[in-house]
């Protein structure tokens, strides 16, 4: 490994070979600021916040596209150095609106924070502003670009994590938005509202659509019984957006914090997770054993339905007919939990705390109304929910742990790990396994199905027959699968697919930030949530064979194929033409 | 565009900016469009040339054209957007015959093109940045065009006419009439 050695701040690093000053710096403990820059993702030196000094060089350098070169003397603190950052600032801030009181972002916001350490008190610059309209025009994501620093940031995201492109600069100078052709509303586009940009935007730029006005009604109304269900991921990062480190794991709290804010009764989407194991395991084996379209794909995460409904509509045959576990739990939340529980299900209120903004799109398709009303009734990003929480003035991490309530509370650790990439793989692999050989499973944890690597595959030997699996996450590698199976060279048998990076543990409602390392800490989490539960294959849990005993019959039957599956739609590219 | 669900209300759609004044483009066009497209197609590079022939070829280039040329290319229609809306030289609306332009730079200023320009704007009975109704004249203003030595000066298309005075305008115009 050639590496070359500098001085930062009269500070000797030996780094690798093209590292850049910022990157260099950054191993030698020594920040830099940044503003447009996403290590890997968006190098572009393009909003000057990162000046440094390089002595002999002519002017200030962009240290996050500036190679380190050997025997160069870098200052990063100098008079120059914040004068000139400063400068940048203010012209960023020159061009933006003082909303920050009332902005969503606020508090949590890159520019907010750099202004204020710049001790920035007032900008020399004042001239015309840039107007455009507000974008709301999708069910999950809002797009106000005169917030916009045009980083570009989204669009890295968007084109290289998820290929699919749906945003990219328009017009040039002062005129420059980033959008979707013909500056159109998202919805217009092929944006699946995975909400990684939202992730990402530095700002108020690009944010979820806030619900929360929704449910504080309802939960206000006394003729609504509501009820609301948290998916699996969020029991992870609840935390971290009240205040505490990433990974913390907080059910219990999550749990007495709902209770507080009113709501009848507190359930899990844990328990549909379970649930779909049993569908999703019967469908499989009934394709395997009946020369059923294969390899079979997962259906849980809505980006990837919109995504595949967009780019492979040919391939639509392969995915599961099973409902995402948010639209199995709202099925039966209006039909088998109402008739138990005696309640009017017009009454019946259904609230998800989901960490995806693309779950919000879901709630909305036209066939997620299988219980005769719309089977959930409102979706919460797991921001918008500590948005809630904090409204509320709960002091969240005080609270004491407490459980959900049964019967939709009653969950195992195979539908925890859903929240993770692979983790519906293994949660199958577990089932499948004990049903097809009727034997016990001894060692539960498919550690070949986990961690961070883009796609993983692996052969199981389940009774005597070699399943095939494959993982994916990020739509990027979602398509590399599928042109995998487009061609024929695909031969597994079962394929996950979740569209945000890490899986919904890195969902695009998730608490910002969300990068690599805090994906890694709150998969570990998860999986920690499972090893400690009691049960932890899905065929175990009570609730779901009680269901199927006195409700649906049986795995694939004729009350599953009602409430609990669903059919796909071929959707044009392009639809703005 | 999304039902079902009485929660969520879509009804905000932000149209696309550009509407061009022909709602959908003809056939005998978009043929025109095709055969440009299959000129270039496969050199590297094939955007920029693609873009410049139907500018040529039209005068202008309608959003039909460019979806025309991202499913051709393989490329998002986005990316075909952000390079037309980049250069001022596409042209996202239909112009006329003859495009004015006019140097909006300093040299052109000091020697009396707010004058020229009223002259325009006179005789055509039409203001900066618009079409004549016939679509024979389109009035735009242009970066210097480096002839400053001749300053005012105006370009119809690719002639260059310099030196000018209010009234010199109508004669200019009447070589296009």
């Amino acid at each position: 490994m050639a590496t070359v050695t500098l001085t930062i701040d009269r500070h000797k690093v030996t780094v690798e070979q093209g590292t850049t000053i910022l990157e260099a710096a950054r191993e030698a403990g020594i920040n830099i600021p940044t503003l447009c820059y996403l290590k890997d993702l968006n190098v572009l030196g393009s909003c000057r916040v990162c000046l440094v000094e390089v002595k002999g060089a002519r002017n200030l350098q962009a240290a996050c596209v500036t190679p380190a070169g050997e025997g160069m003397e870098v200052t990063t603190n100098s008079p120059p150095v914040r004068q000139a950052r400063k400068t940048a600032l203010e012209l960023i801030l020159s061009d933006h609106p003082y909303e920050c009181l009332t902005c969503i972002r606020s508090t949590n916001c890159e520019l907010q924070a750099l202004a204020e350490s710049f001790g920035i008190r007032r900008v020399r610059f004042e001239g015309e502003r840039v107007q455009k309209p507000l974008d709301d025009s999708s069910p999950s994501i809002v797009r106000n670009a005169e917030k916009c620093v045009l980083c570009r940031r989204c669009v890295a995201v968007c084109e290289k994590v998820q290929t699919v492109k749906a945003i990219a600069p328009q017009n040039r100078g002062f005129a420059t938005v980033i959008a979707p052709a013909f500056e159109a509303g998202l919805a217009r586009a092929d944006c699946v509202f995975c909400g990684q940009c939202t992730l990402v935007c530095p700002t108020g730029a690009l944010h979820e659509k806030d619900d929360i006005h929704l449910v504080w009604a309802a939960l206000a109304d006394p003729k609504k019984h509501v009820v609301v269900q948290t998916a699996p991921a969020t029991r992870v990062s609840v935390g971290e957006g009240m205040g505490m480190a990433p990974g913390s794991i907080v059910t219990g709290q999550l749990v007495a914090a709902l209770r507080r804010l009113g709501f009848d009764r507190v359930f899990d989407t844990d328990f549909t997770a379970d649930l779909t194991i049993m569908e999703e395991g019967y469908e499989l084996i009934h394709r395997i054993e009946t020369g059923g379209k294969l390899p079979m794909i997962t259906s849980c995460s809505p980006g990837w339905i919109k995504y595949i409904e967009h780019f492979y509509p040919e391939l639509l045959e392969h995915l599961s007919t099973c409902k995402s576990p948010q639209q199995m739990f709202g099925a039966l939340a209006k039909t088998y939990y109402a008739q138990k529980a005696g309640i009017d299900p017009a009454d019946v209120y259904v609230v998800s705390i989901m960490p995806c903004t693309a779950k919000k799109f879901e709630a909305g398709r036209d066939e997620m109304s299988s219980s005769g009303y719309a089977d959930v009734d409102v979706v919460l990003t797991t921001r918008e929910l500590c948005r809630m929480f904090k409204e509320a003035g709960l002091d969240f991490a005080g609270l004491p742990e407490e459980e959900y309530d049964a019967p939709f509370g009653i969950t195992t650790g195979a539908a925890a790990i859903f929240g993770a990439t692979g983790g519906v793989m293994e949660a199958a692999l577990r089932t499948a396994y004990e049903v097809l050989t009727g034997k016990t499973l001894e060692a539960l944890d498919f550690e070949t199905v986990r961690g961070l690597e883009g796609i993983k595959e692996a052969t199981v030997d389940v009774g005597g027959l070699p399943v095939r699996v494959a993982v994916a996450h990020t739509l990027g590698n979602a398509r590399k699968v599928m042109e995998r199976i487009r061609s024929g060279e695909a031969d597994y048998h079962f394929i996950e697919i979740m569209c945000c990076p890490g899986g919904c543990i890195g969902g695009g409602g998730q608490p910002i930030p969300t990068d690599l390392e805090i994906r890694a800490k709150r998969i570990k989490a998860i999986y920690d949530v499972d090893s400690k539960m009691t049960l932890r294959k899905s065929h175990e849990n009570p609730a779901v064979q009680e269901l199927y005993r006195d409700f649906l019959e049986k795995p694939l039957g004729h009350k599953s194929h009602e409430l609990l599956h669903t059919h796909y739609v071929q959707r044009k590219r392009h639809q703005n033409m | 565009m999304f039902p079902a669900n009485p929660q969520y209300h879509y009804e905000k759609e932000v149209e696309p900016k550009v509407i061009s004044s022909m709602p959908t483009t003809p056939e005998p066009v978009l043929a025109r469009v095709d055969s440009i497209i299959a000129q270039h197609r496969e050199t590297l590079g094939a955007l920029m040339p693609i873009l410049q022939g139907i500018q040529q070829e039209l005068g202008w280039i309608p959003e039909a054209a460019m979806h025309r040329v991202a499913e051709a290319l393989s490329m998002p229609p986005d990316k075909v957007y952000s390079v037309v809306s980049f250069y001022t030289l596409f042209s996202t609306k239909p112009k006329g015959k003859y495009v004015i332009r006019v140097c909006e730079s300093a040299p052109c200023h000091v020697e009396g093109a707010a004058a020229i320009i009223a002259e325009l704007e006179k005789q055509l009975n039409i203001k900066m940045g618009e079409v004549t109704p016939d679509r024979q004249f389109s009035l735009e203003f242009t970066s210097c065009v480096g002839i400053c030595g001749v300053a005012p000066a105006i370009m119809v298309n690719d002639e260059v006419h310099g030196n000018l005075t209010p009234a010199m305008v109508s004669q200019v115009l009447s070589k296009y009439k």
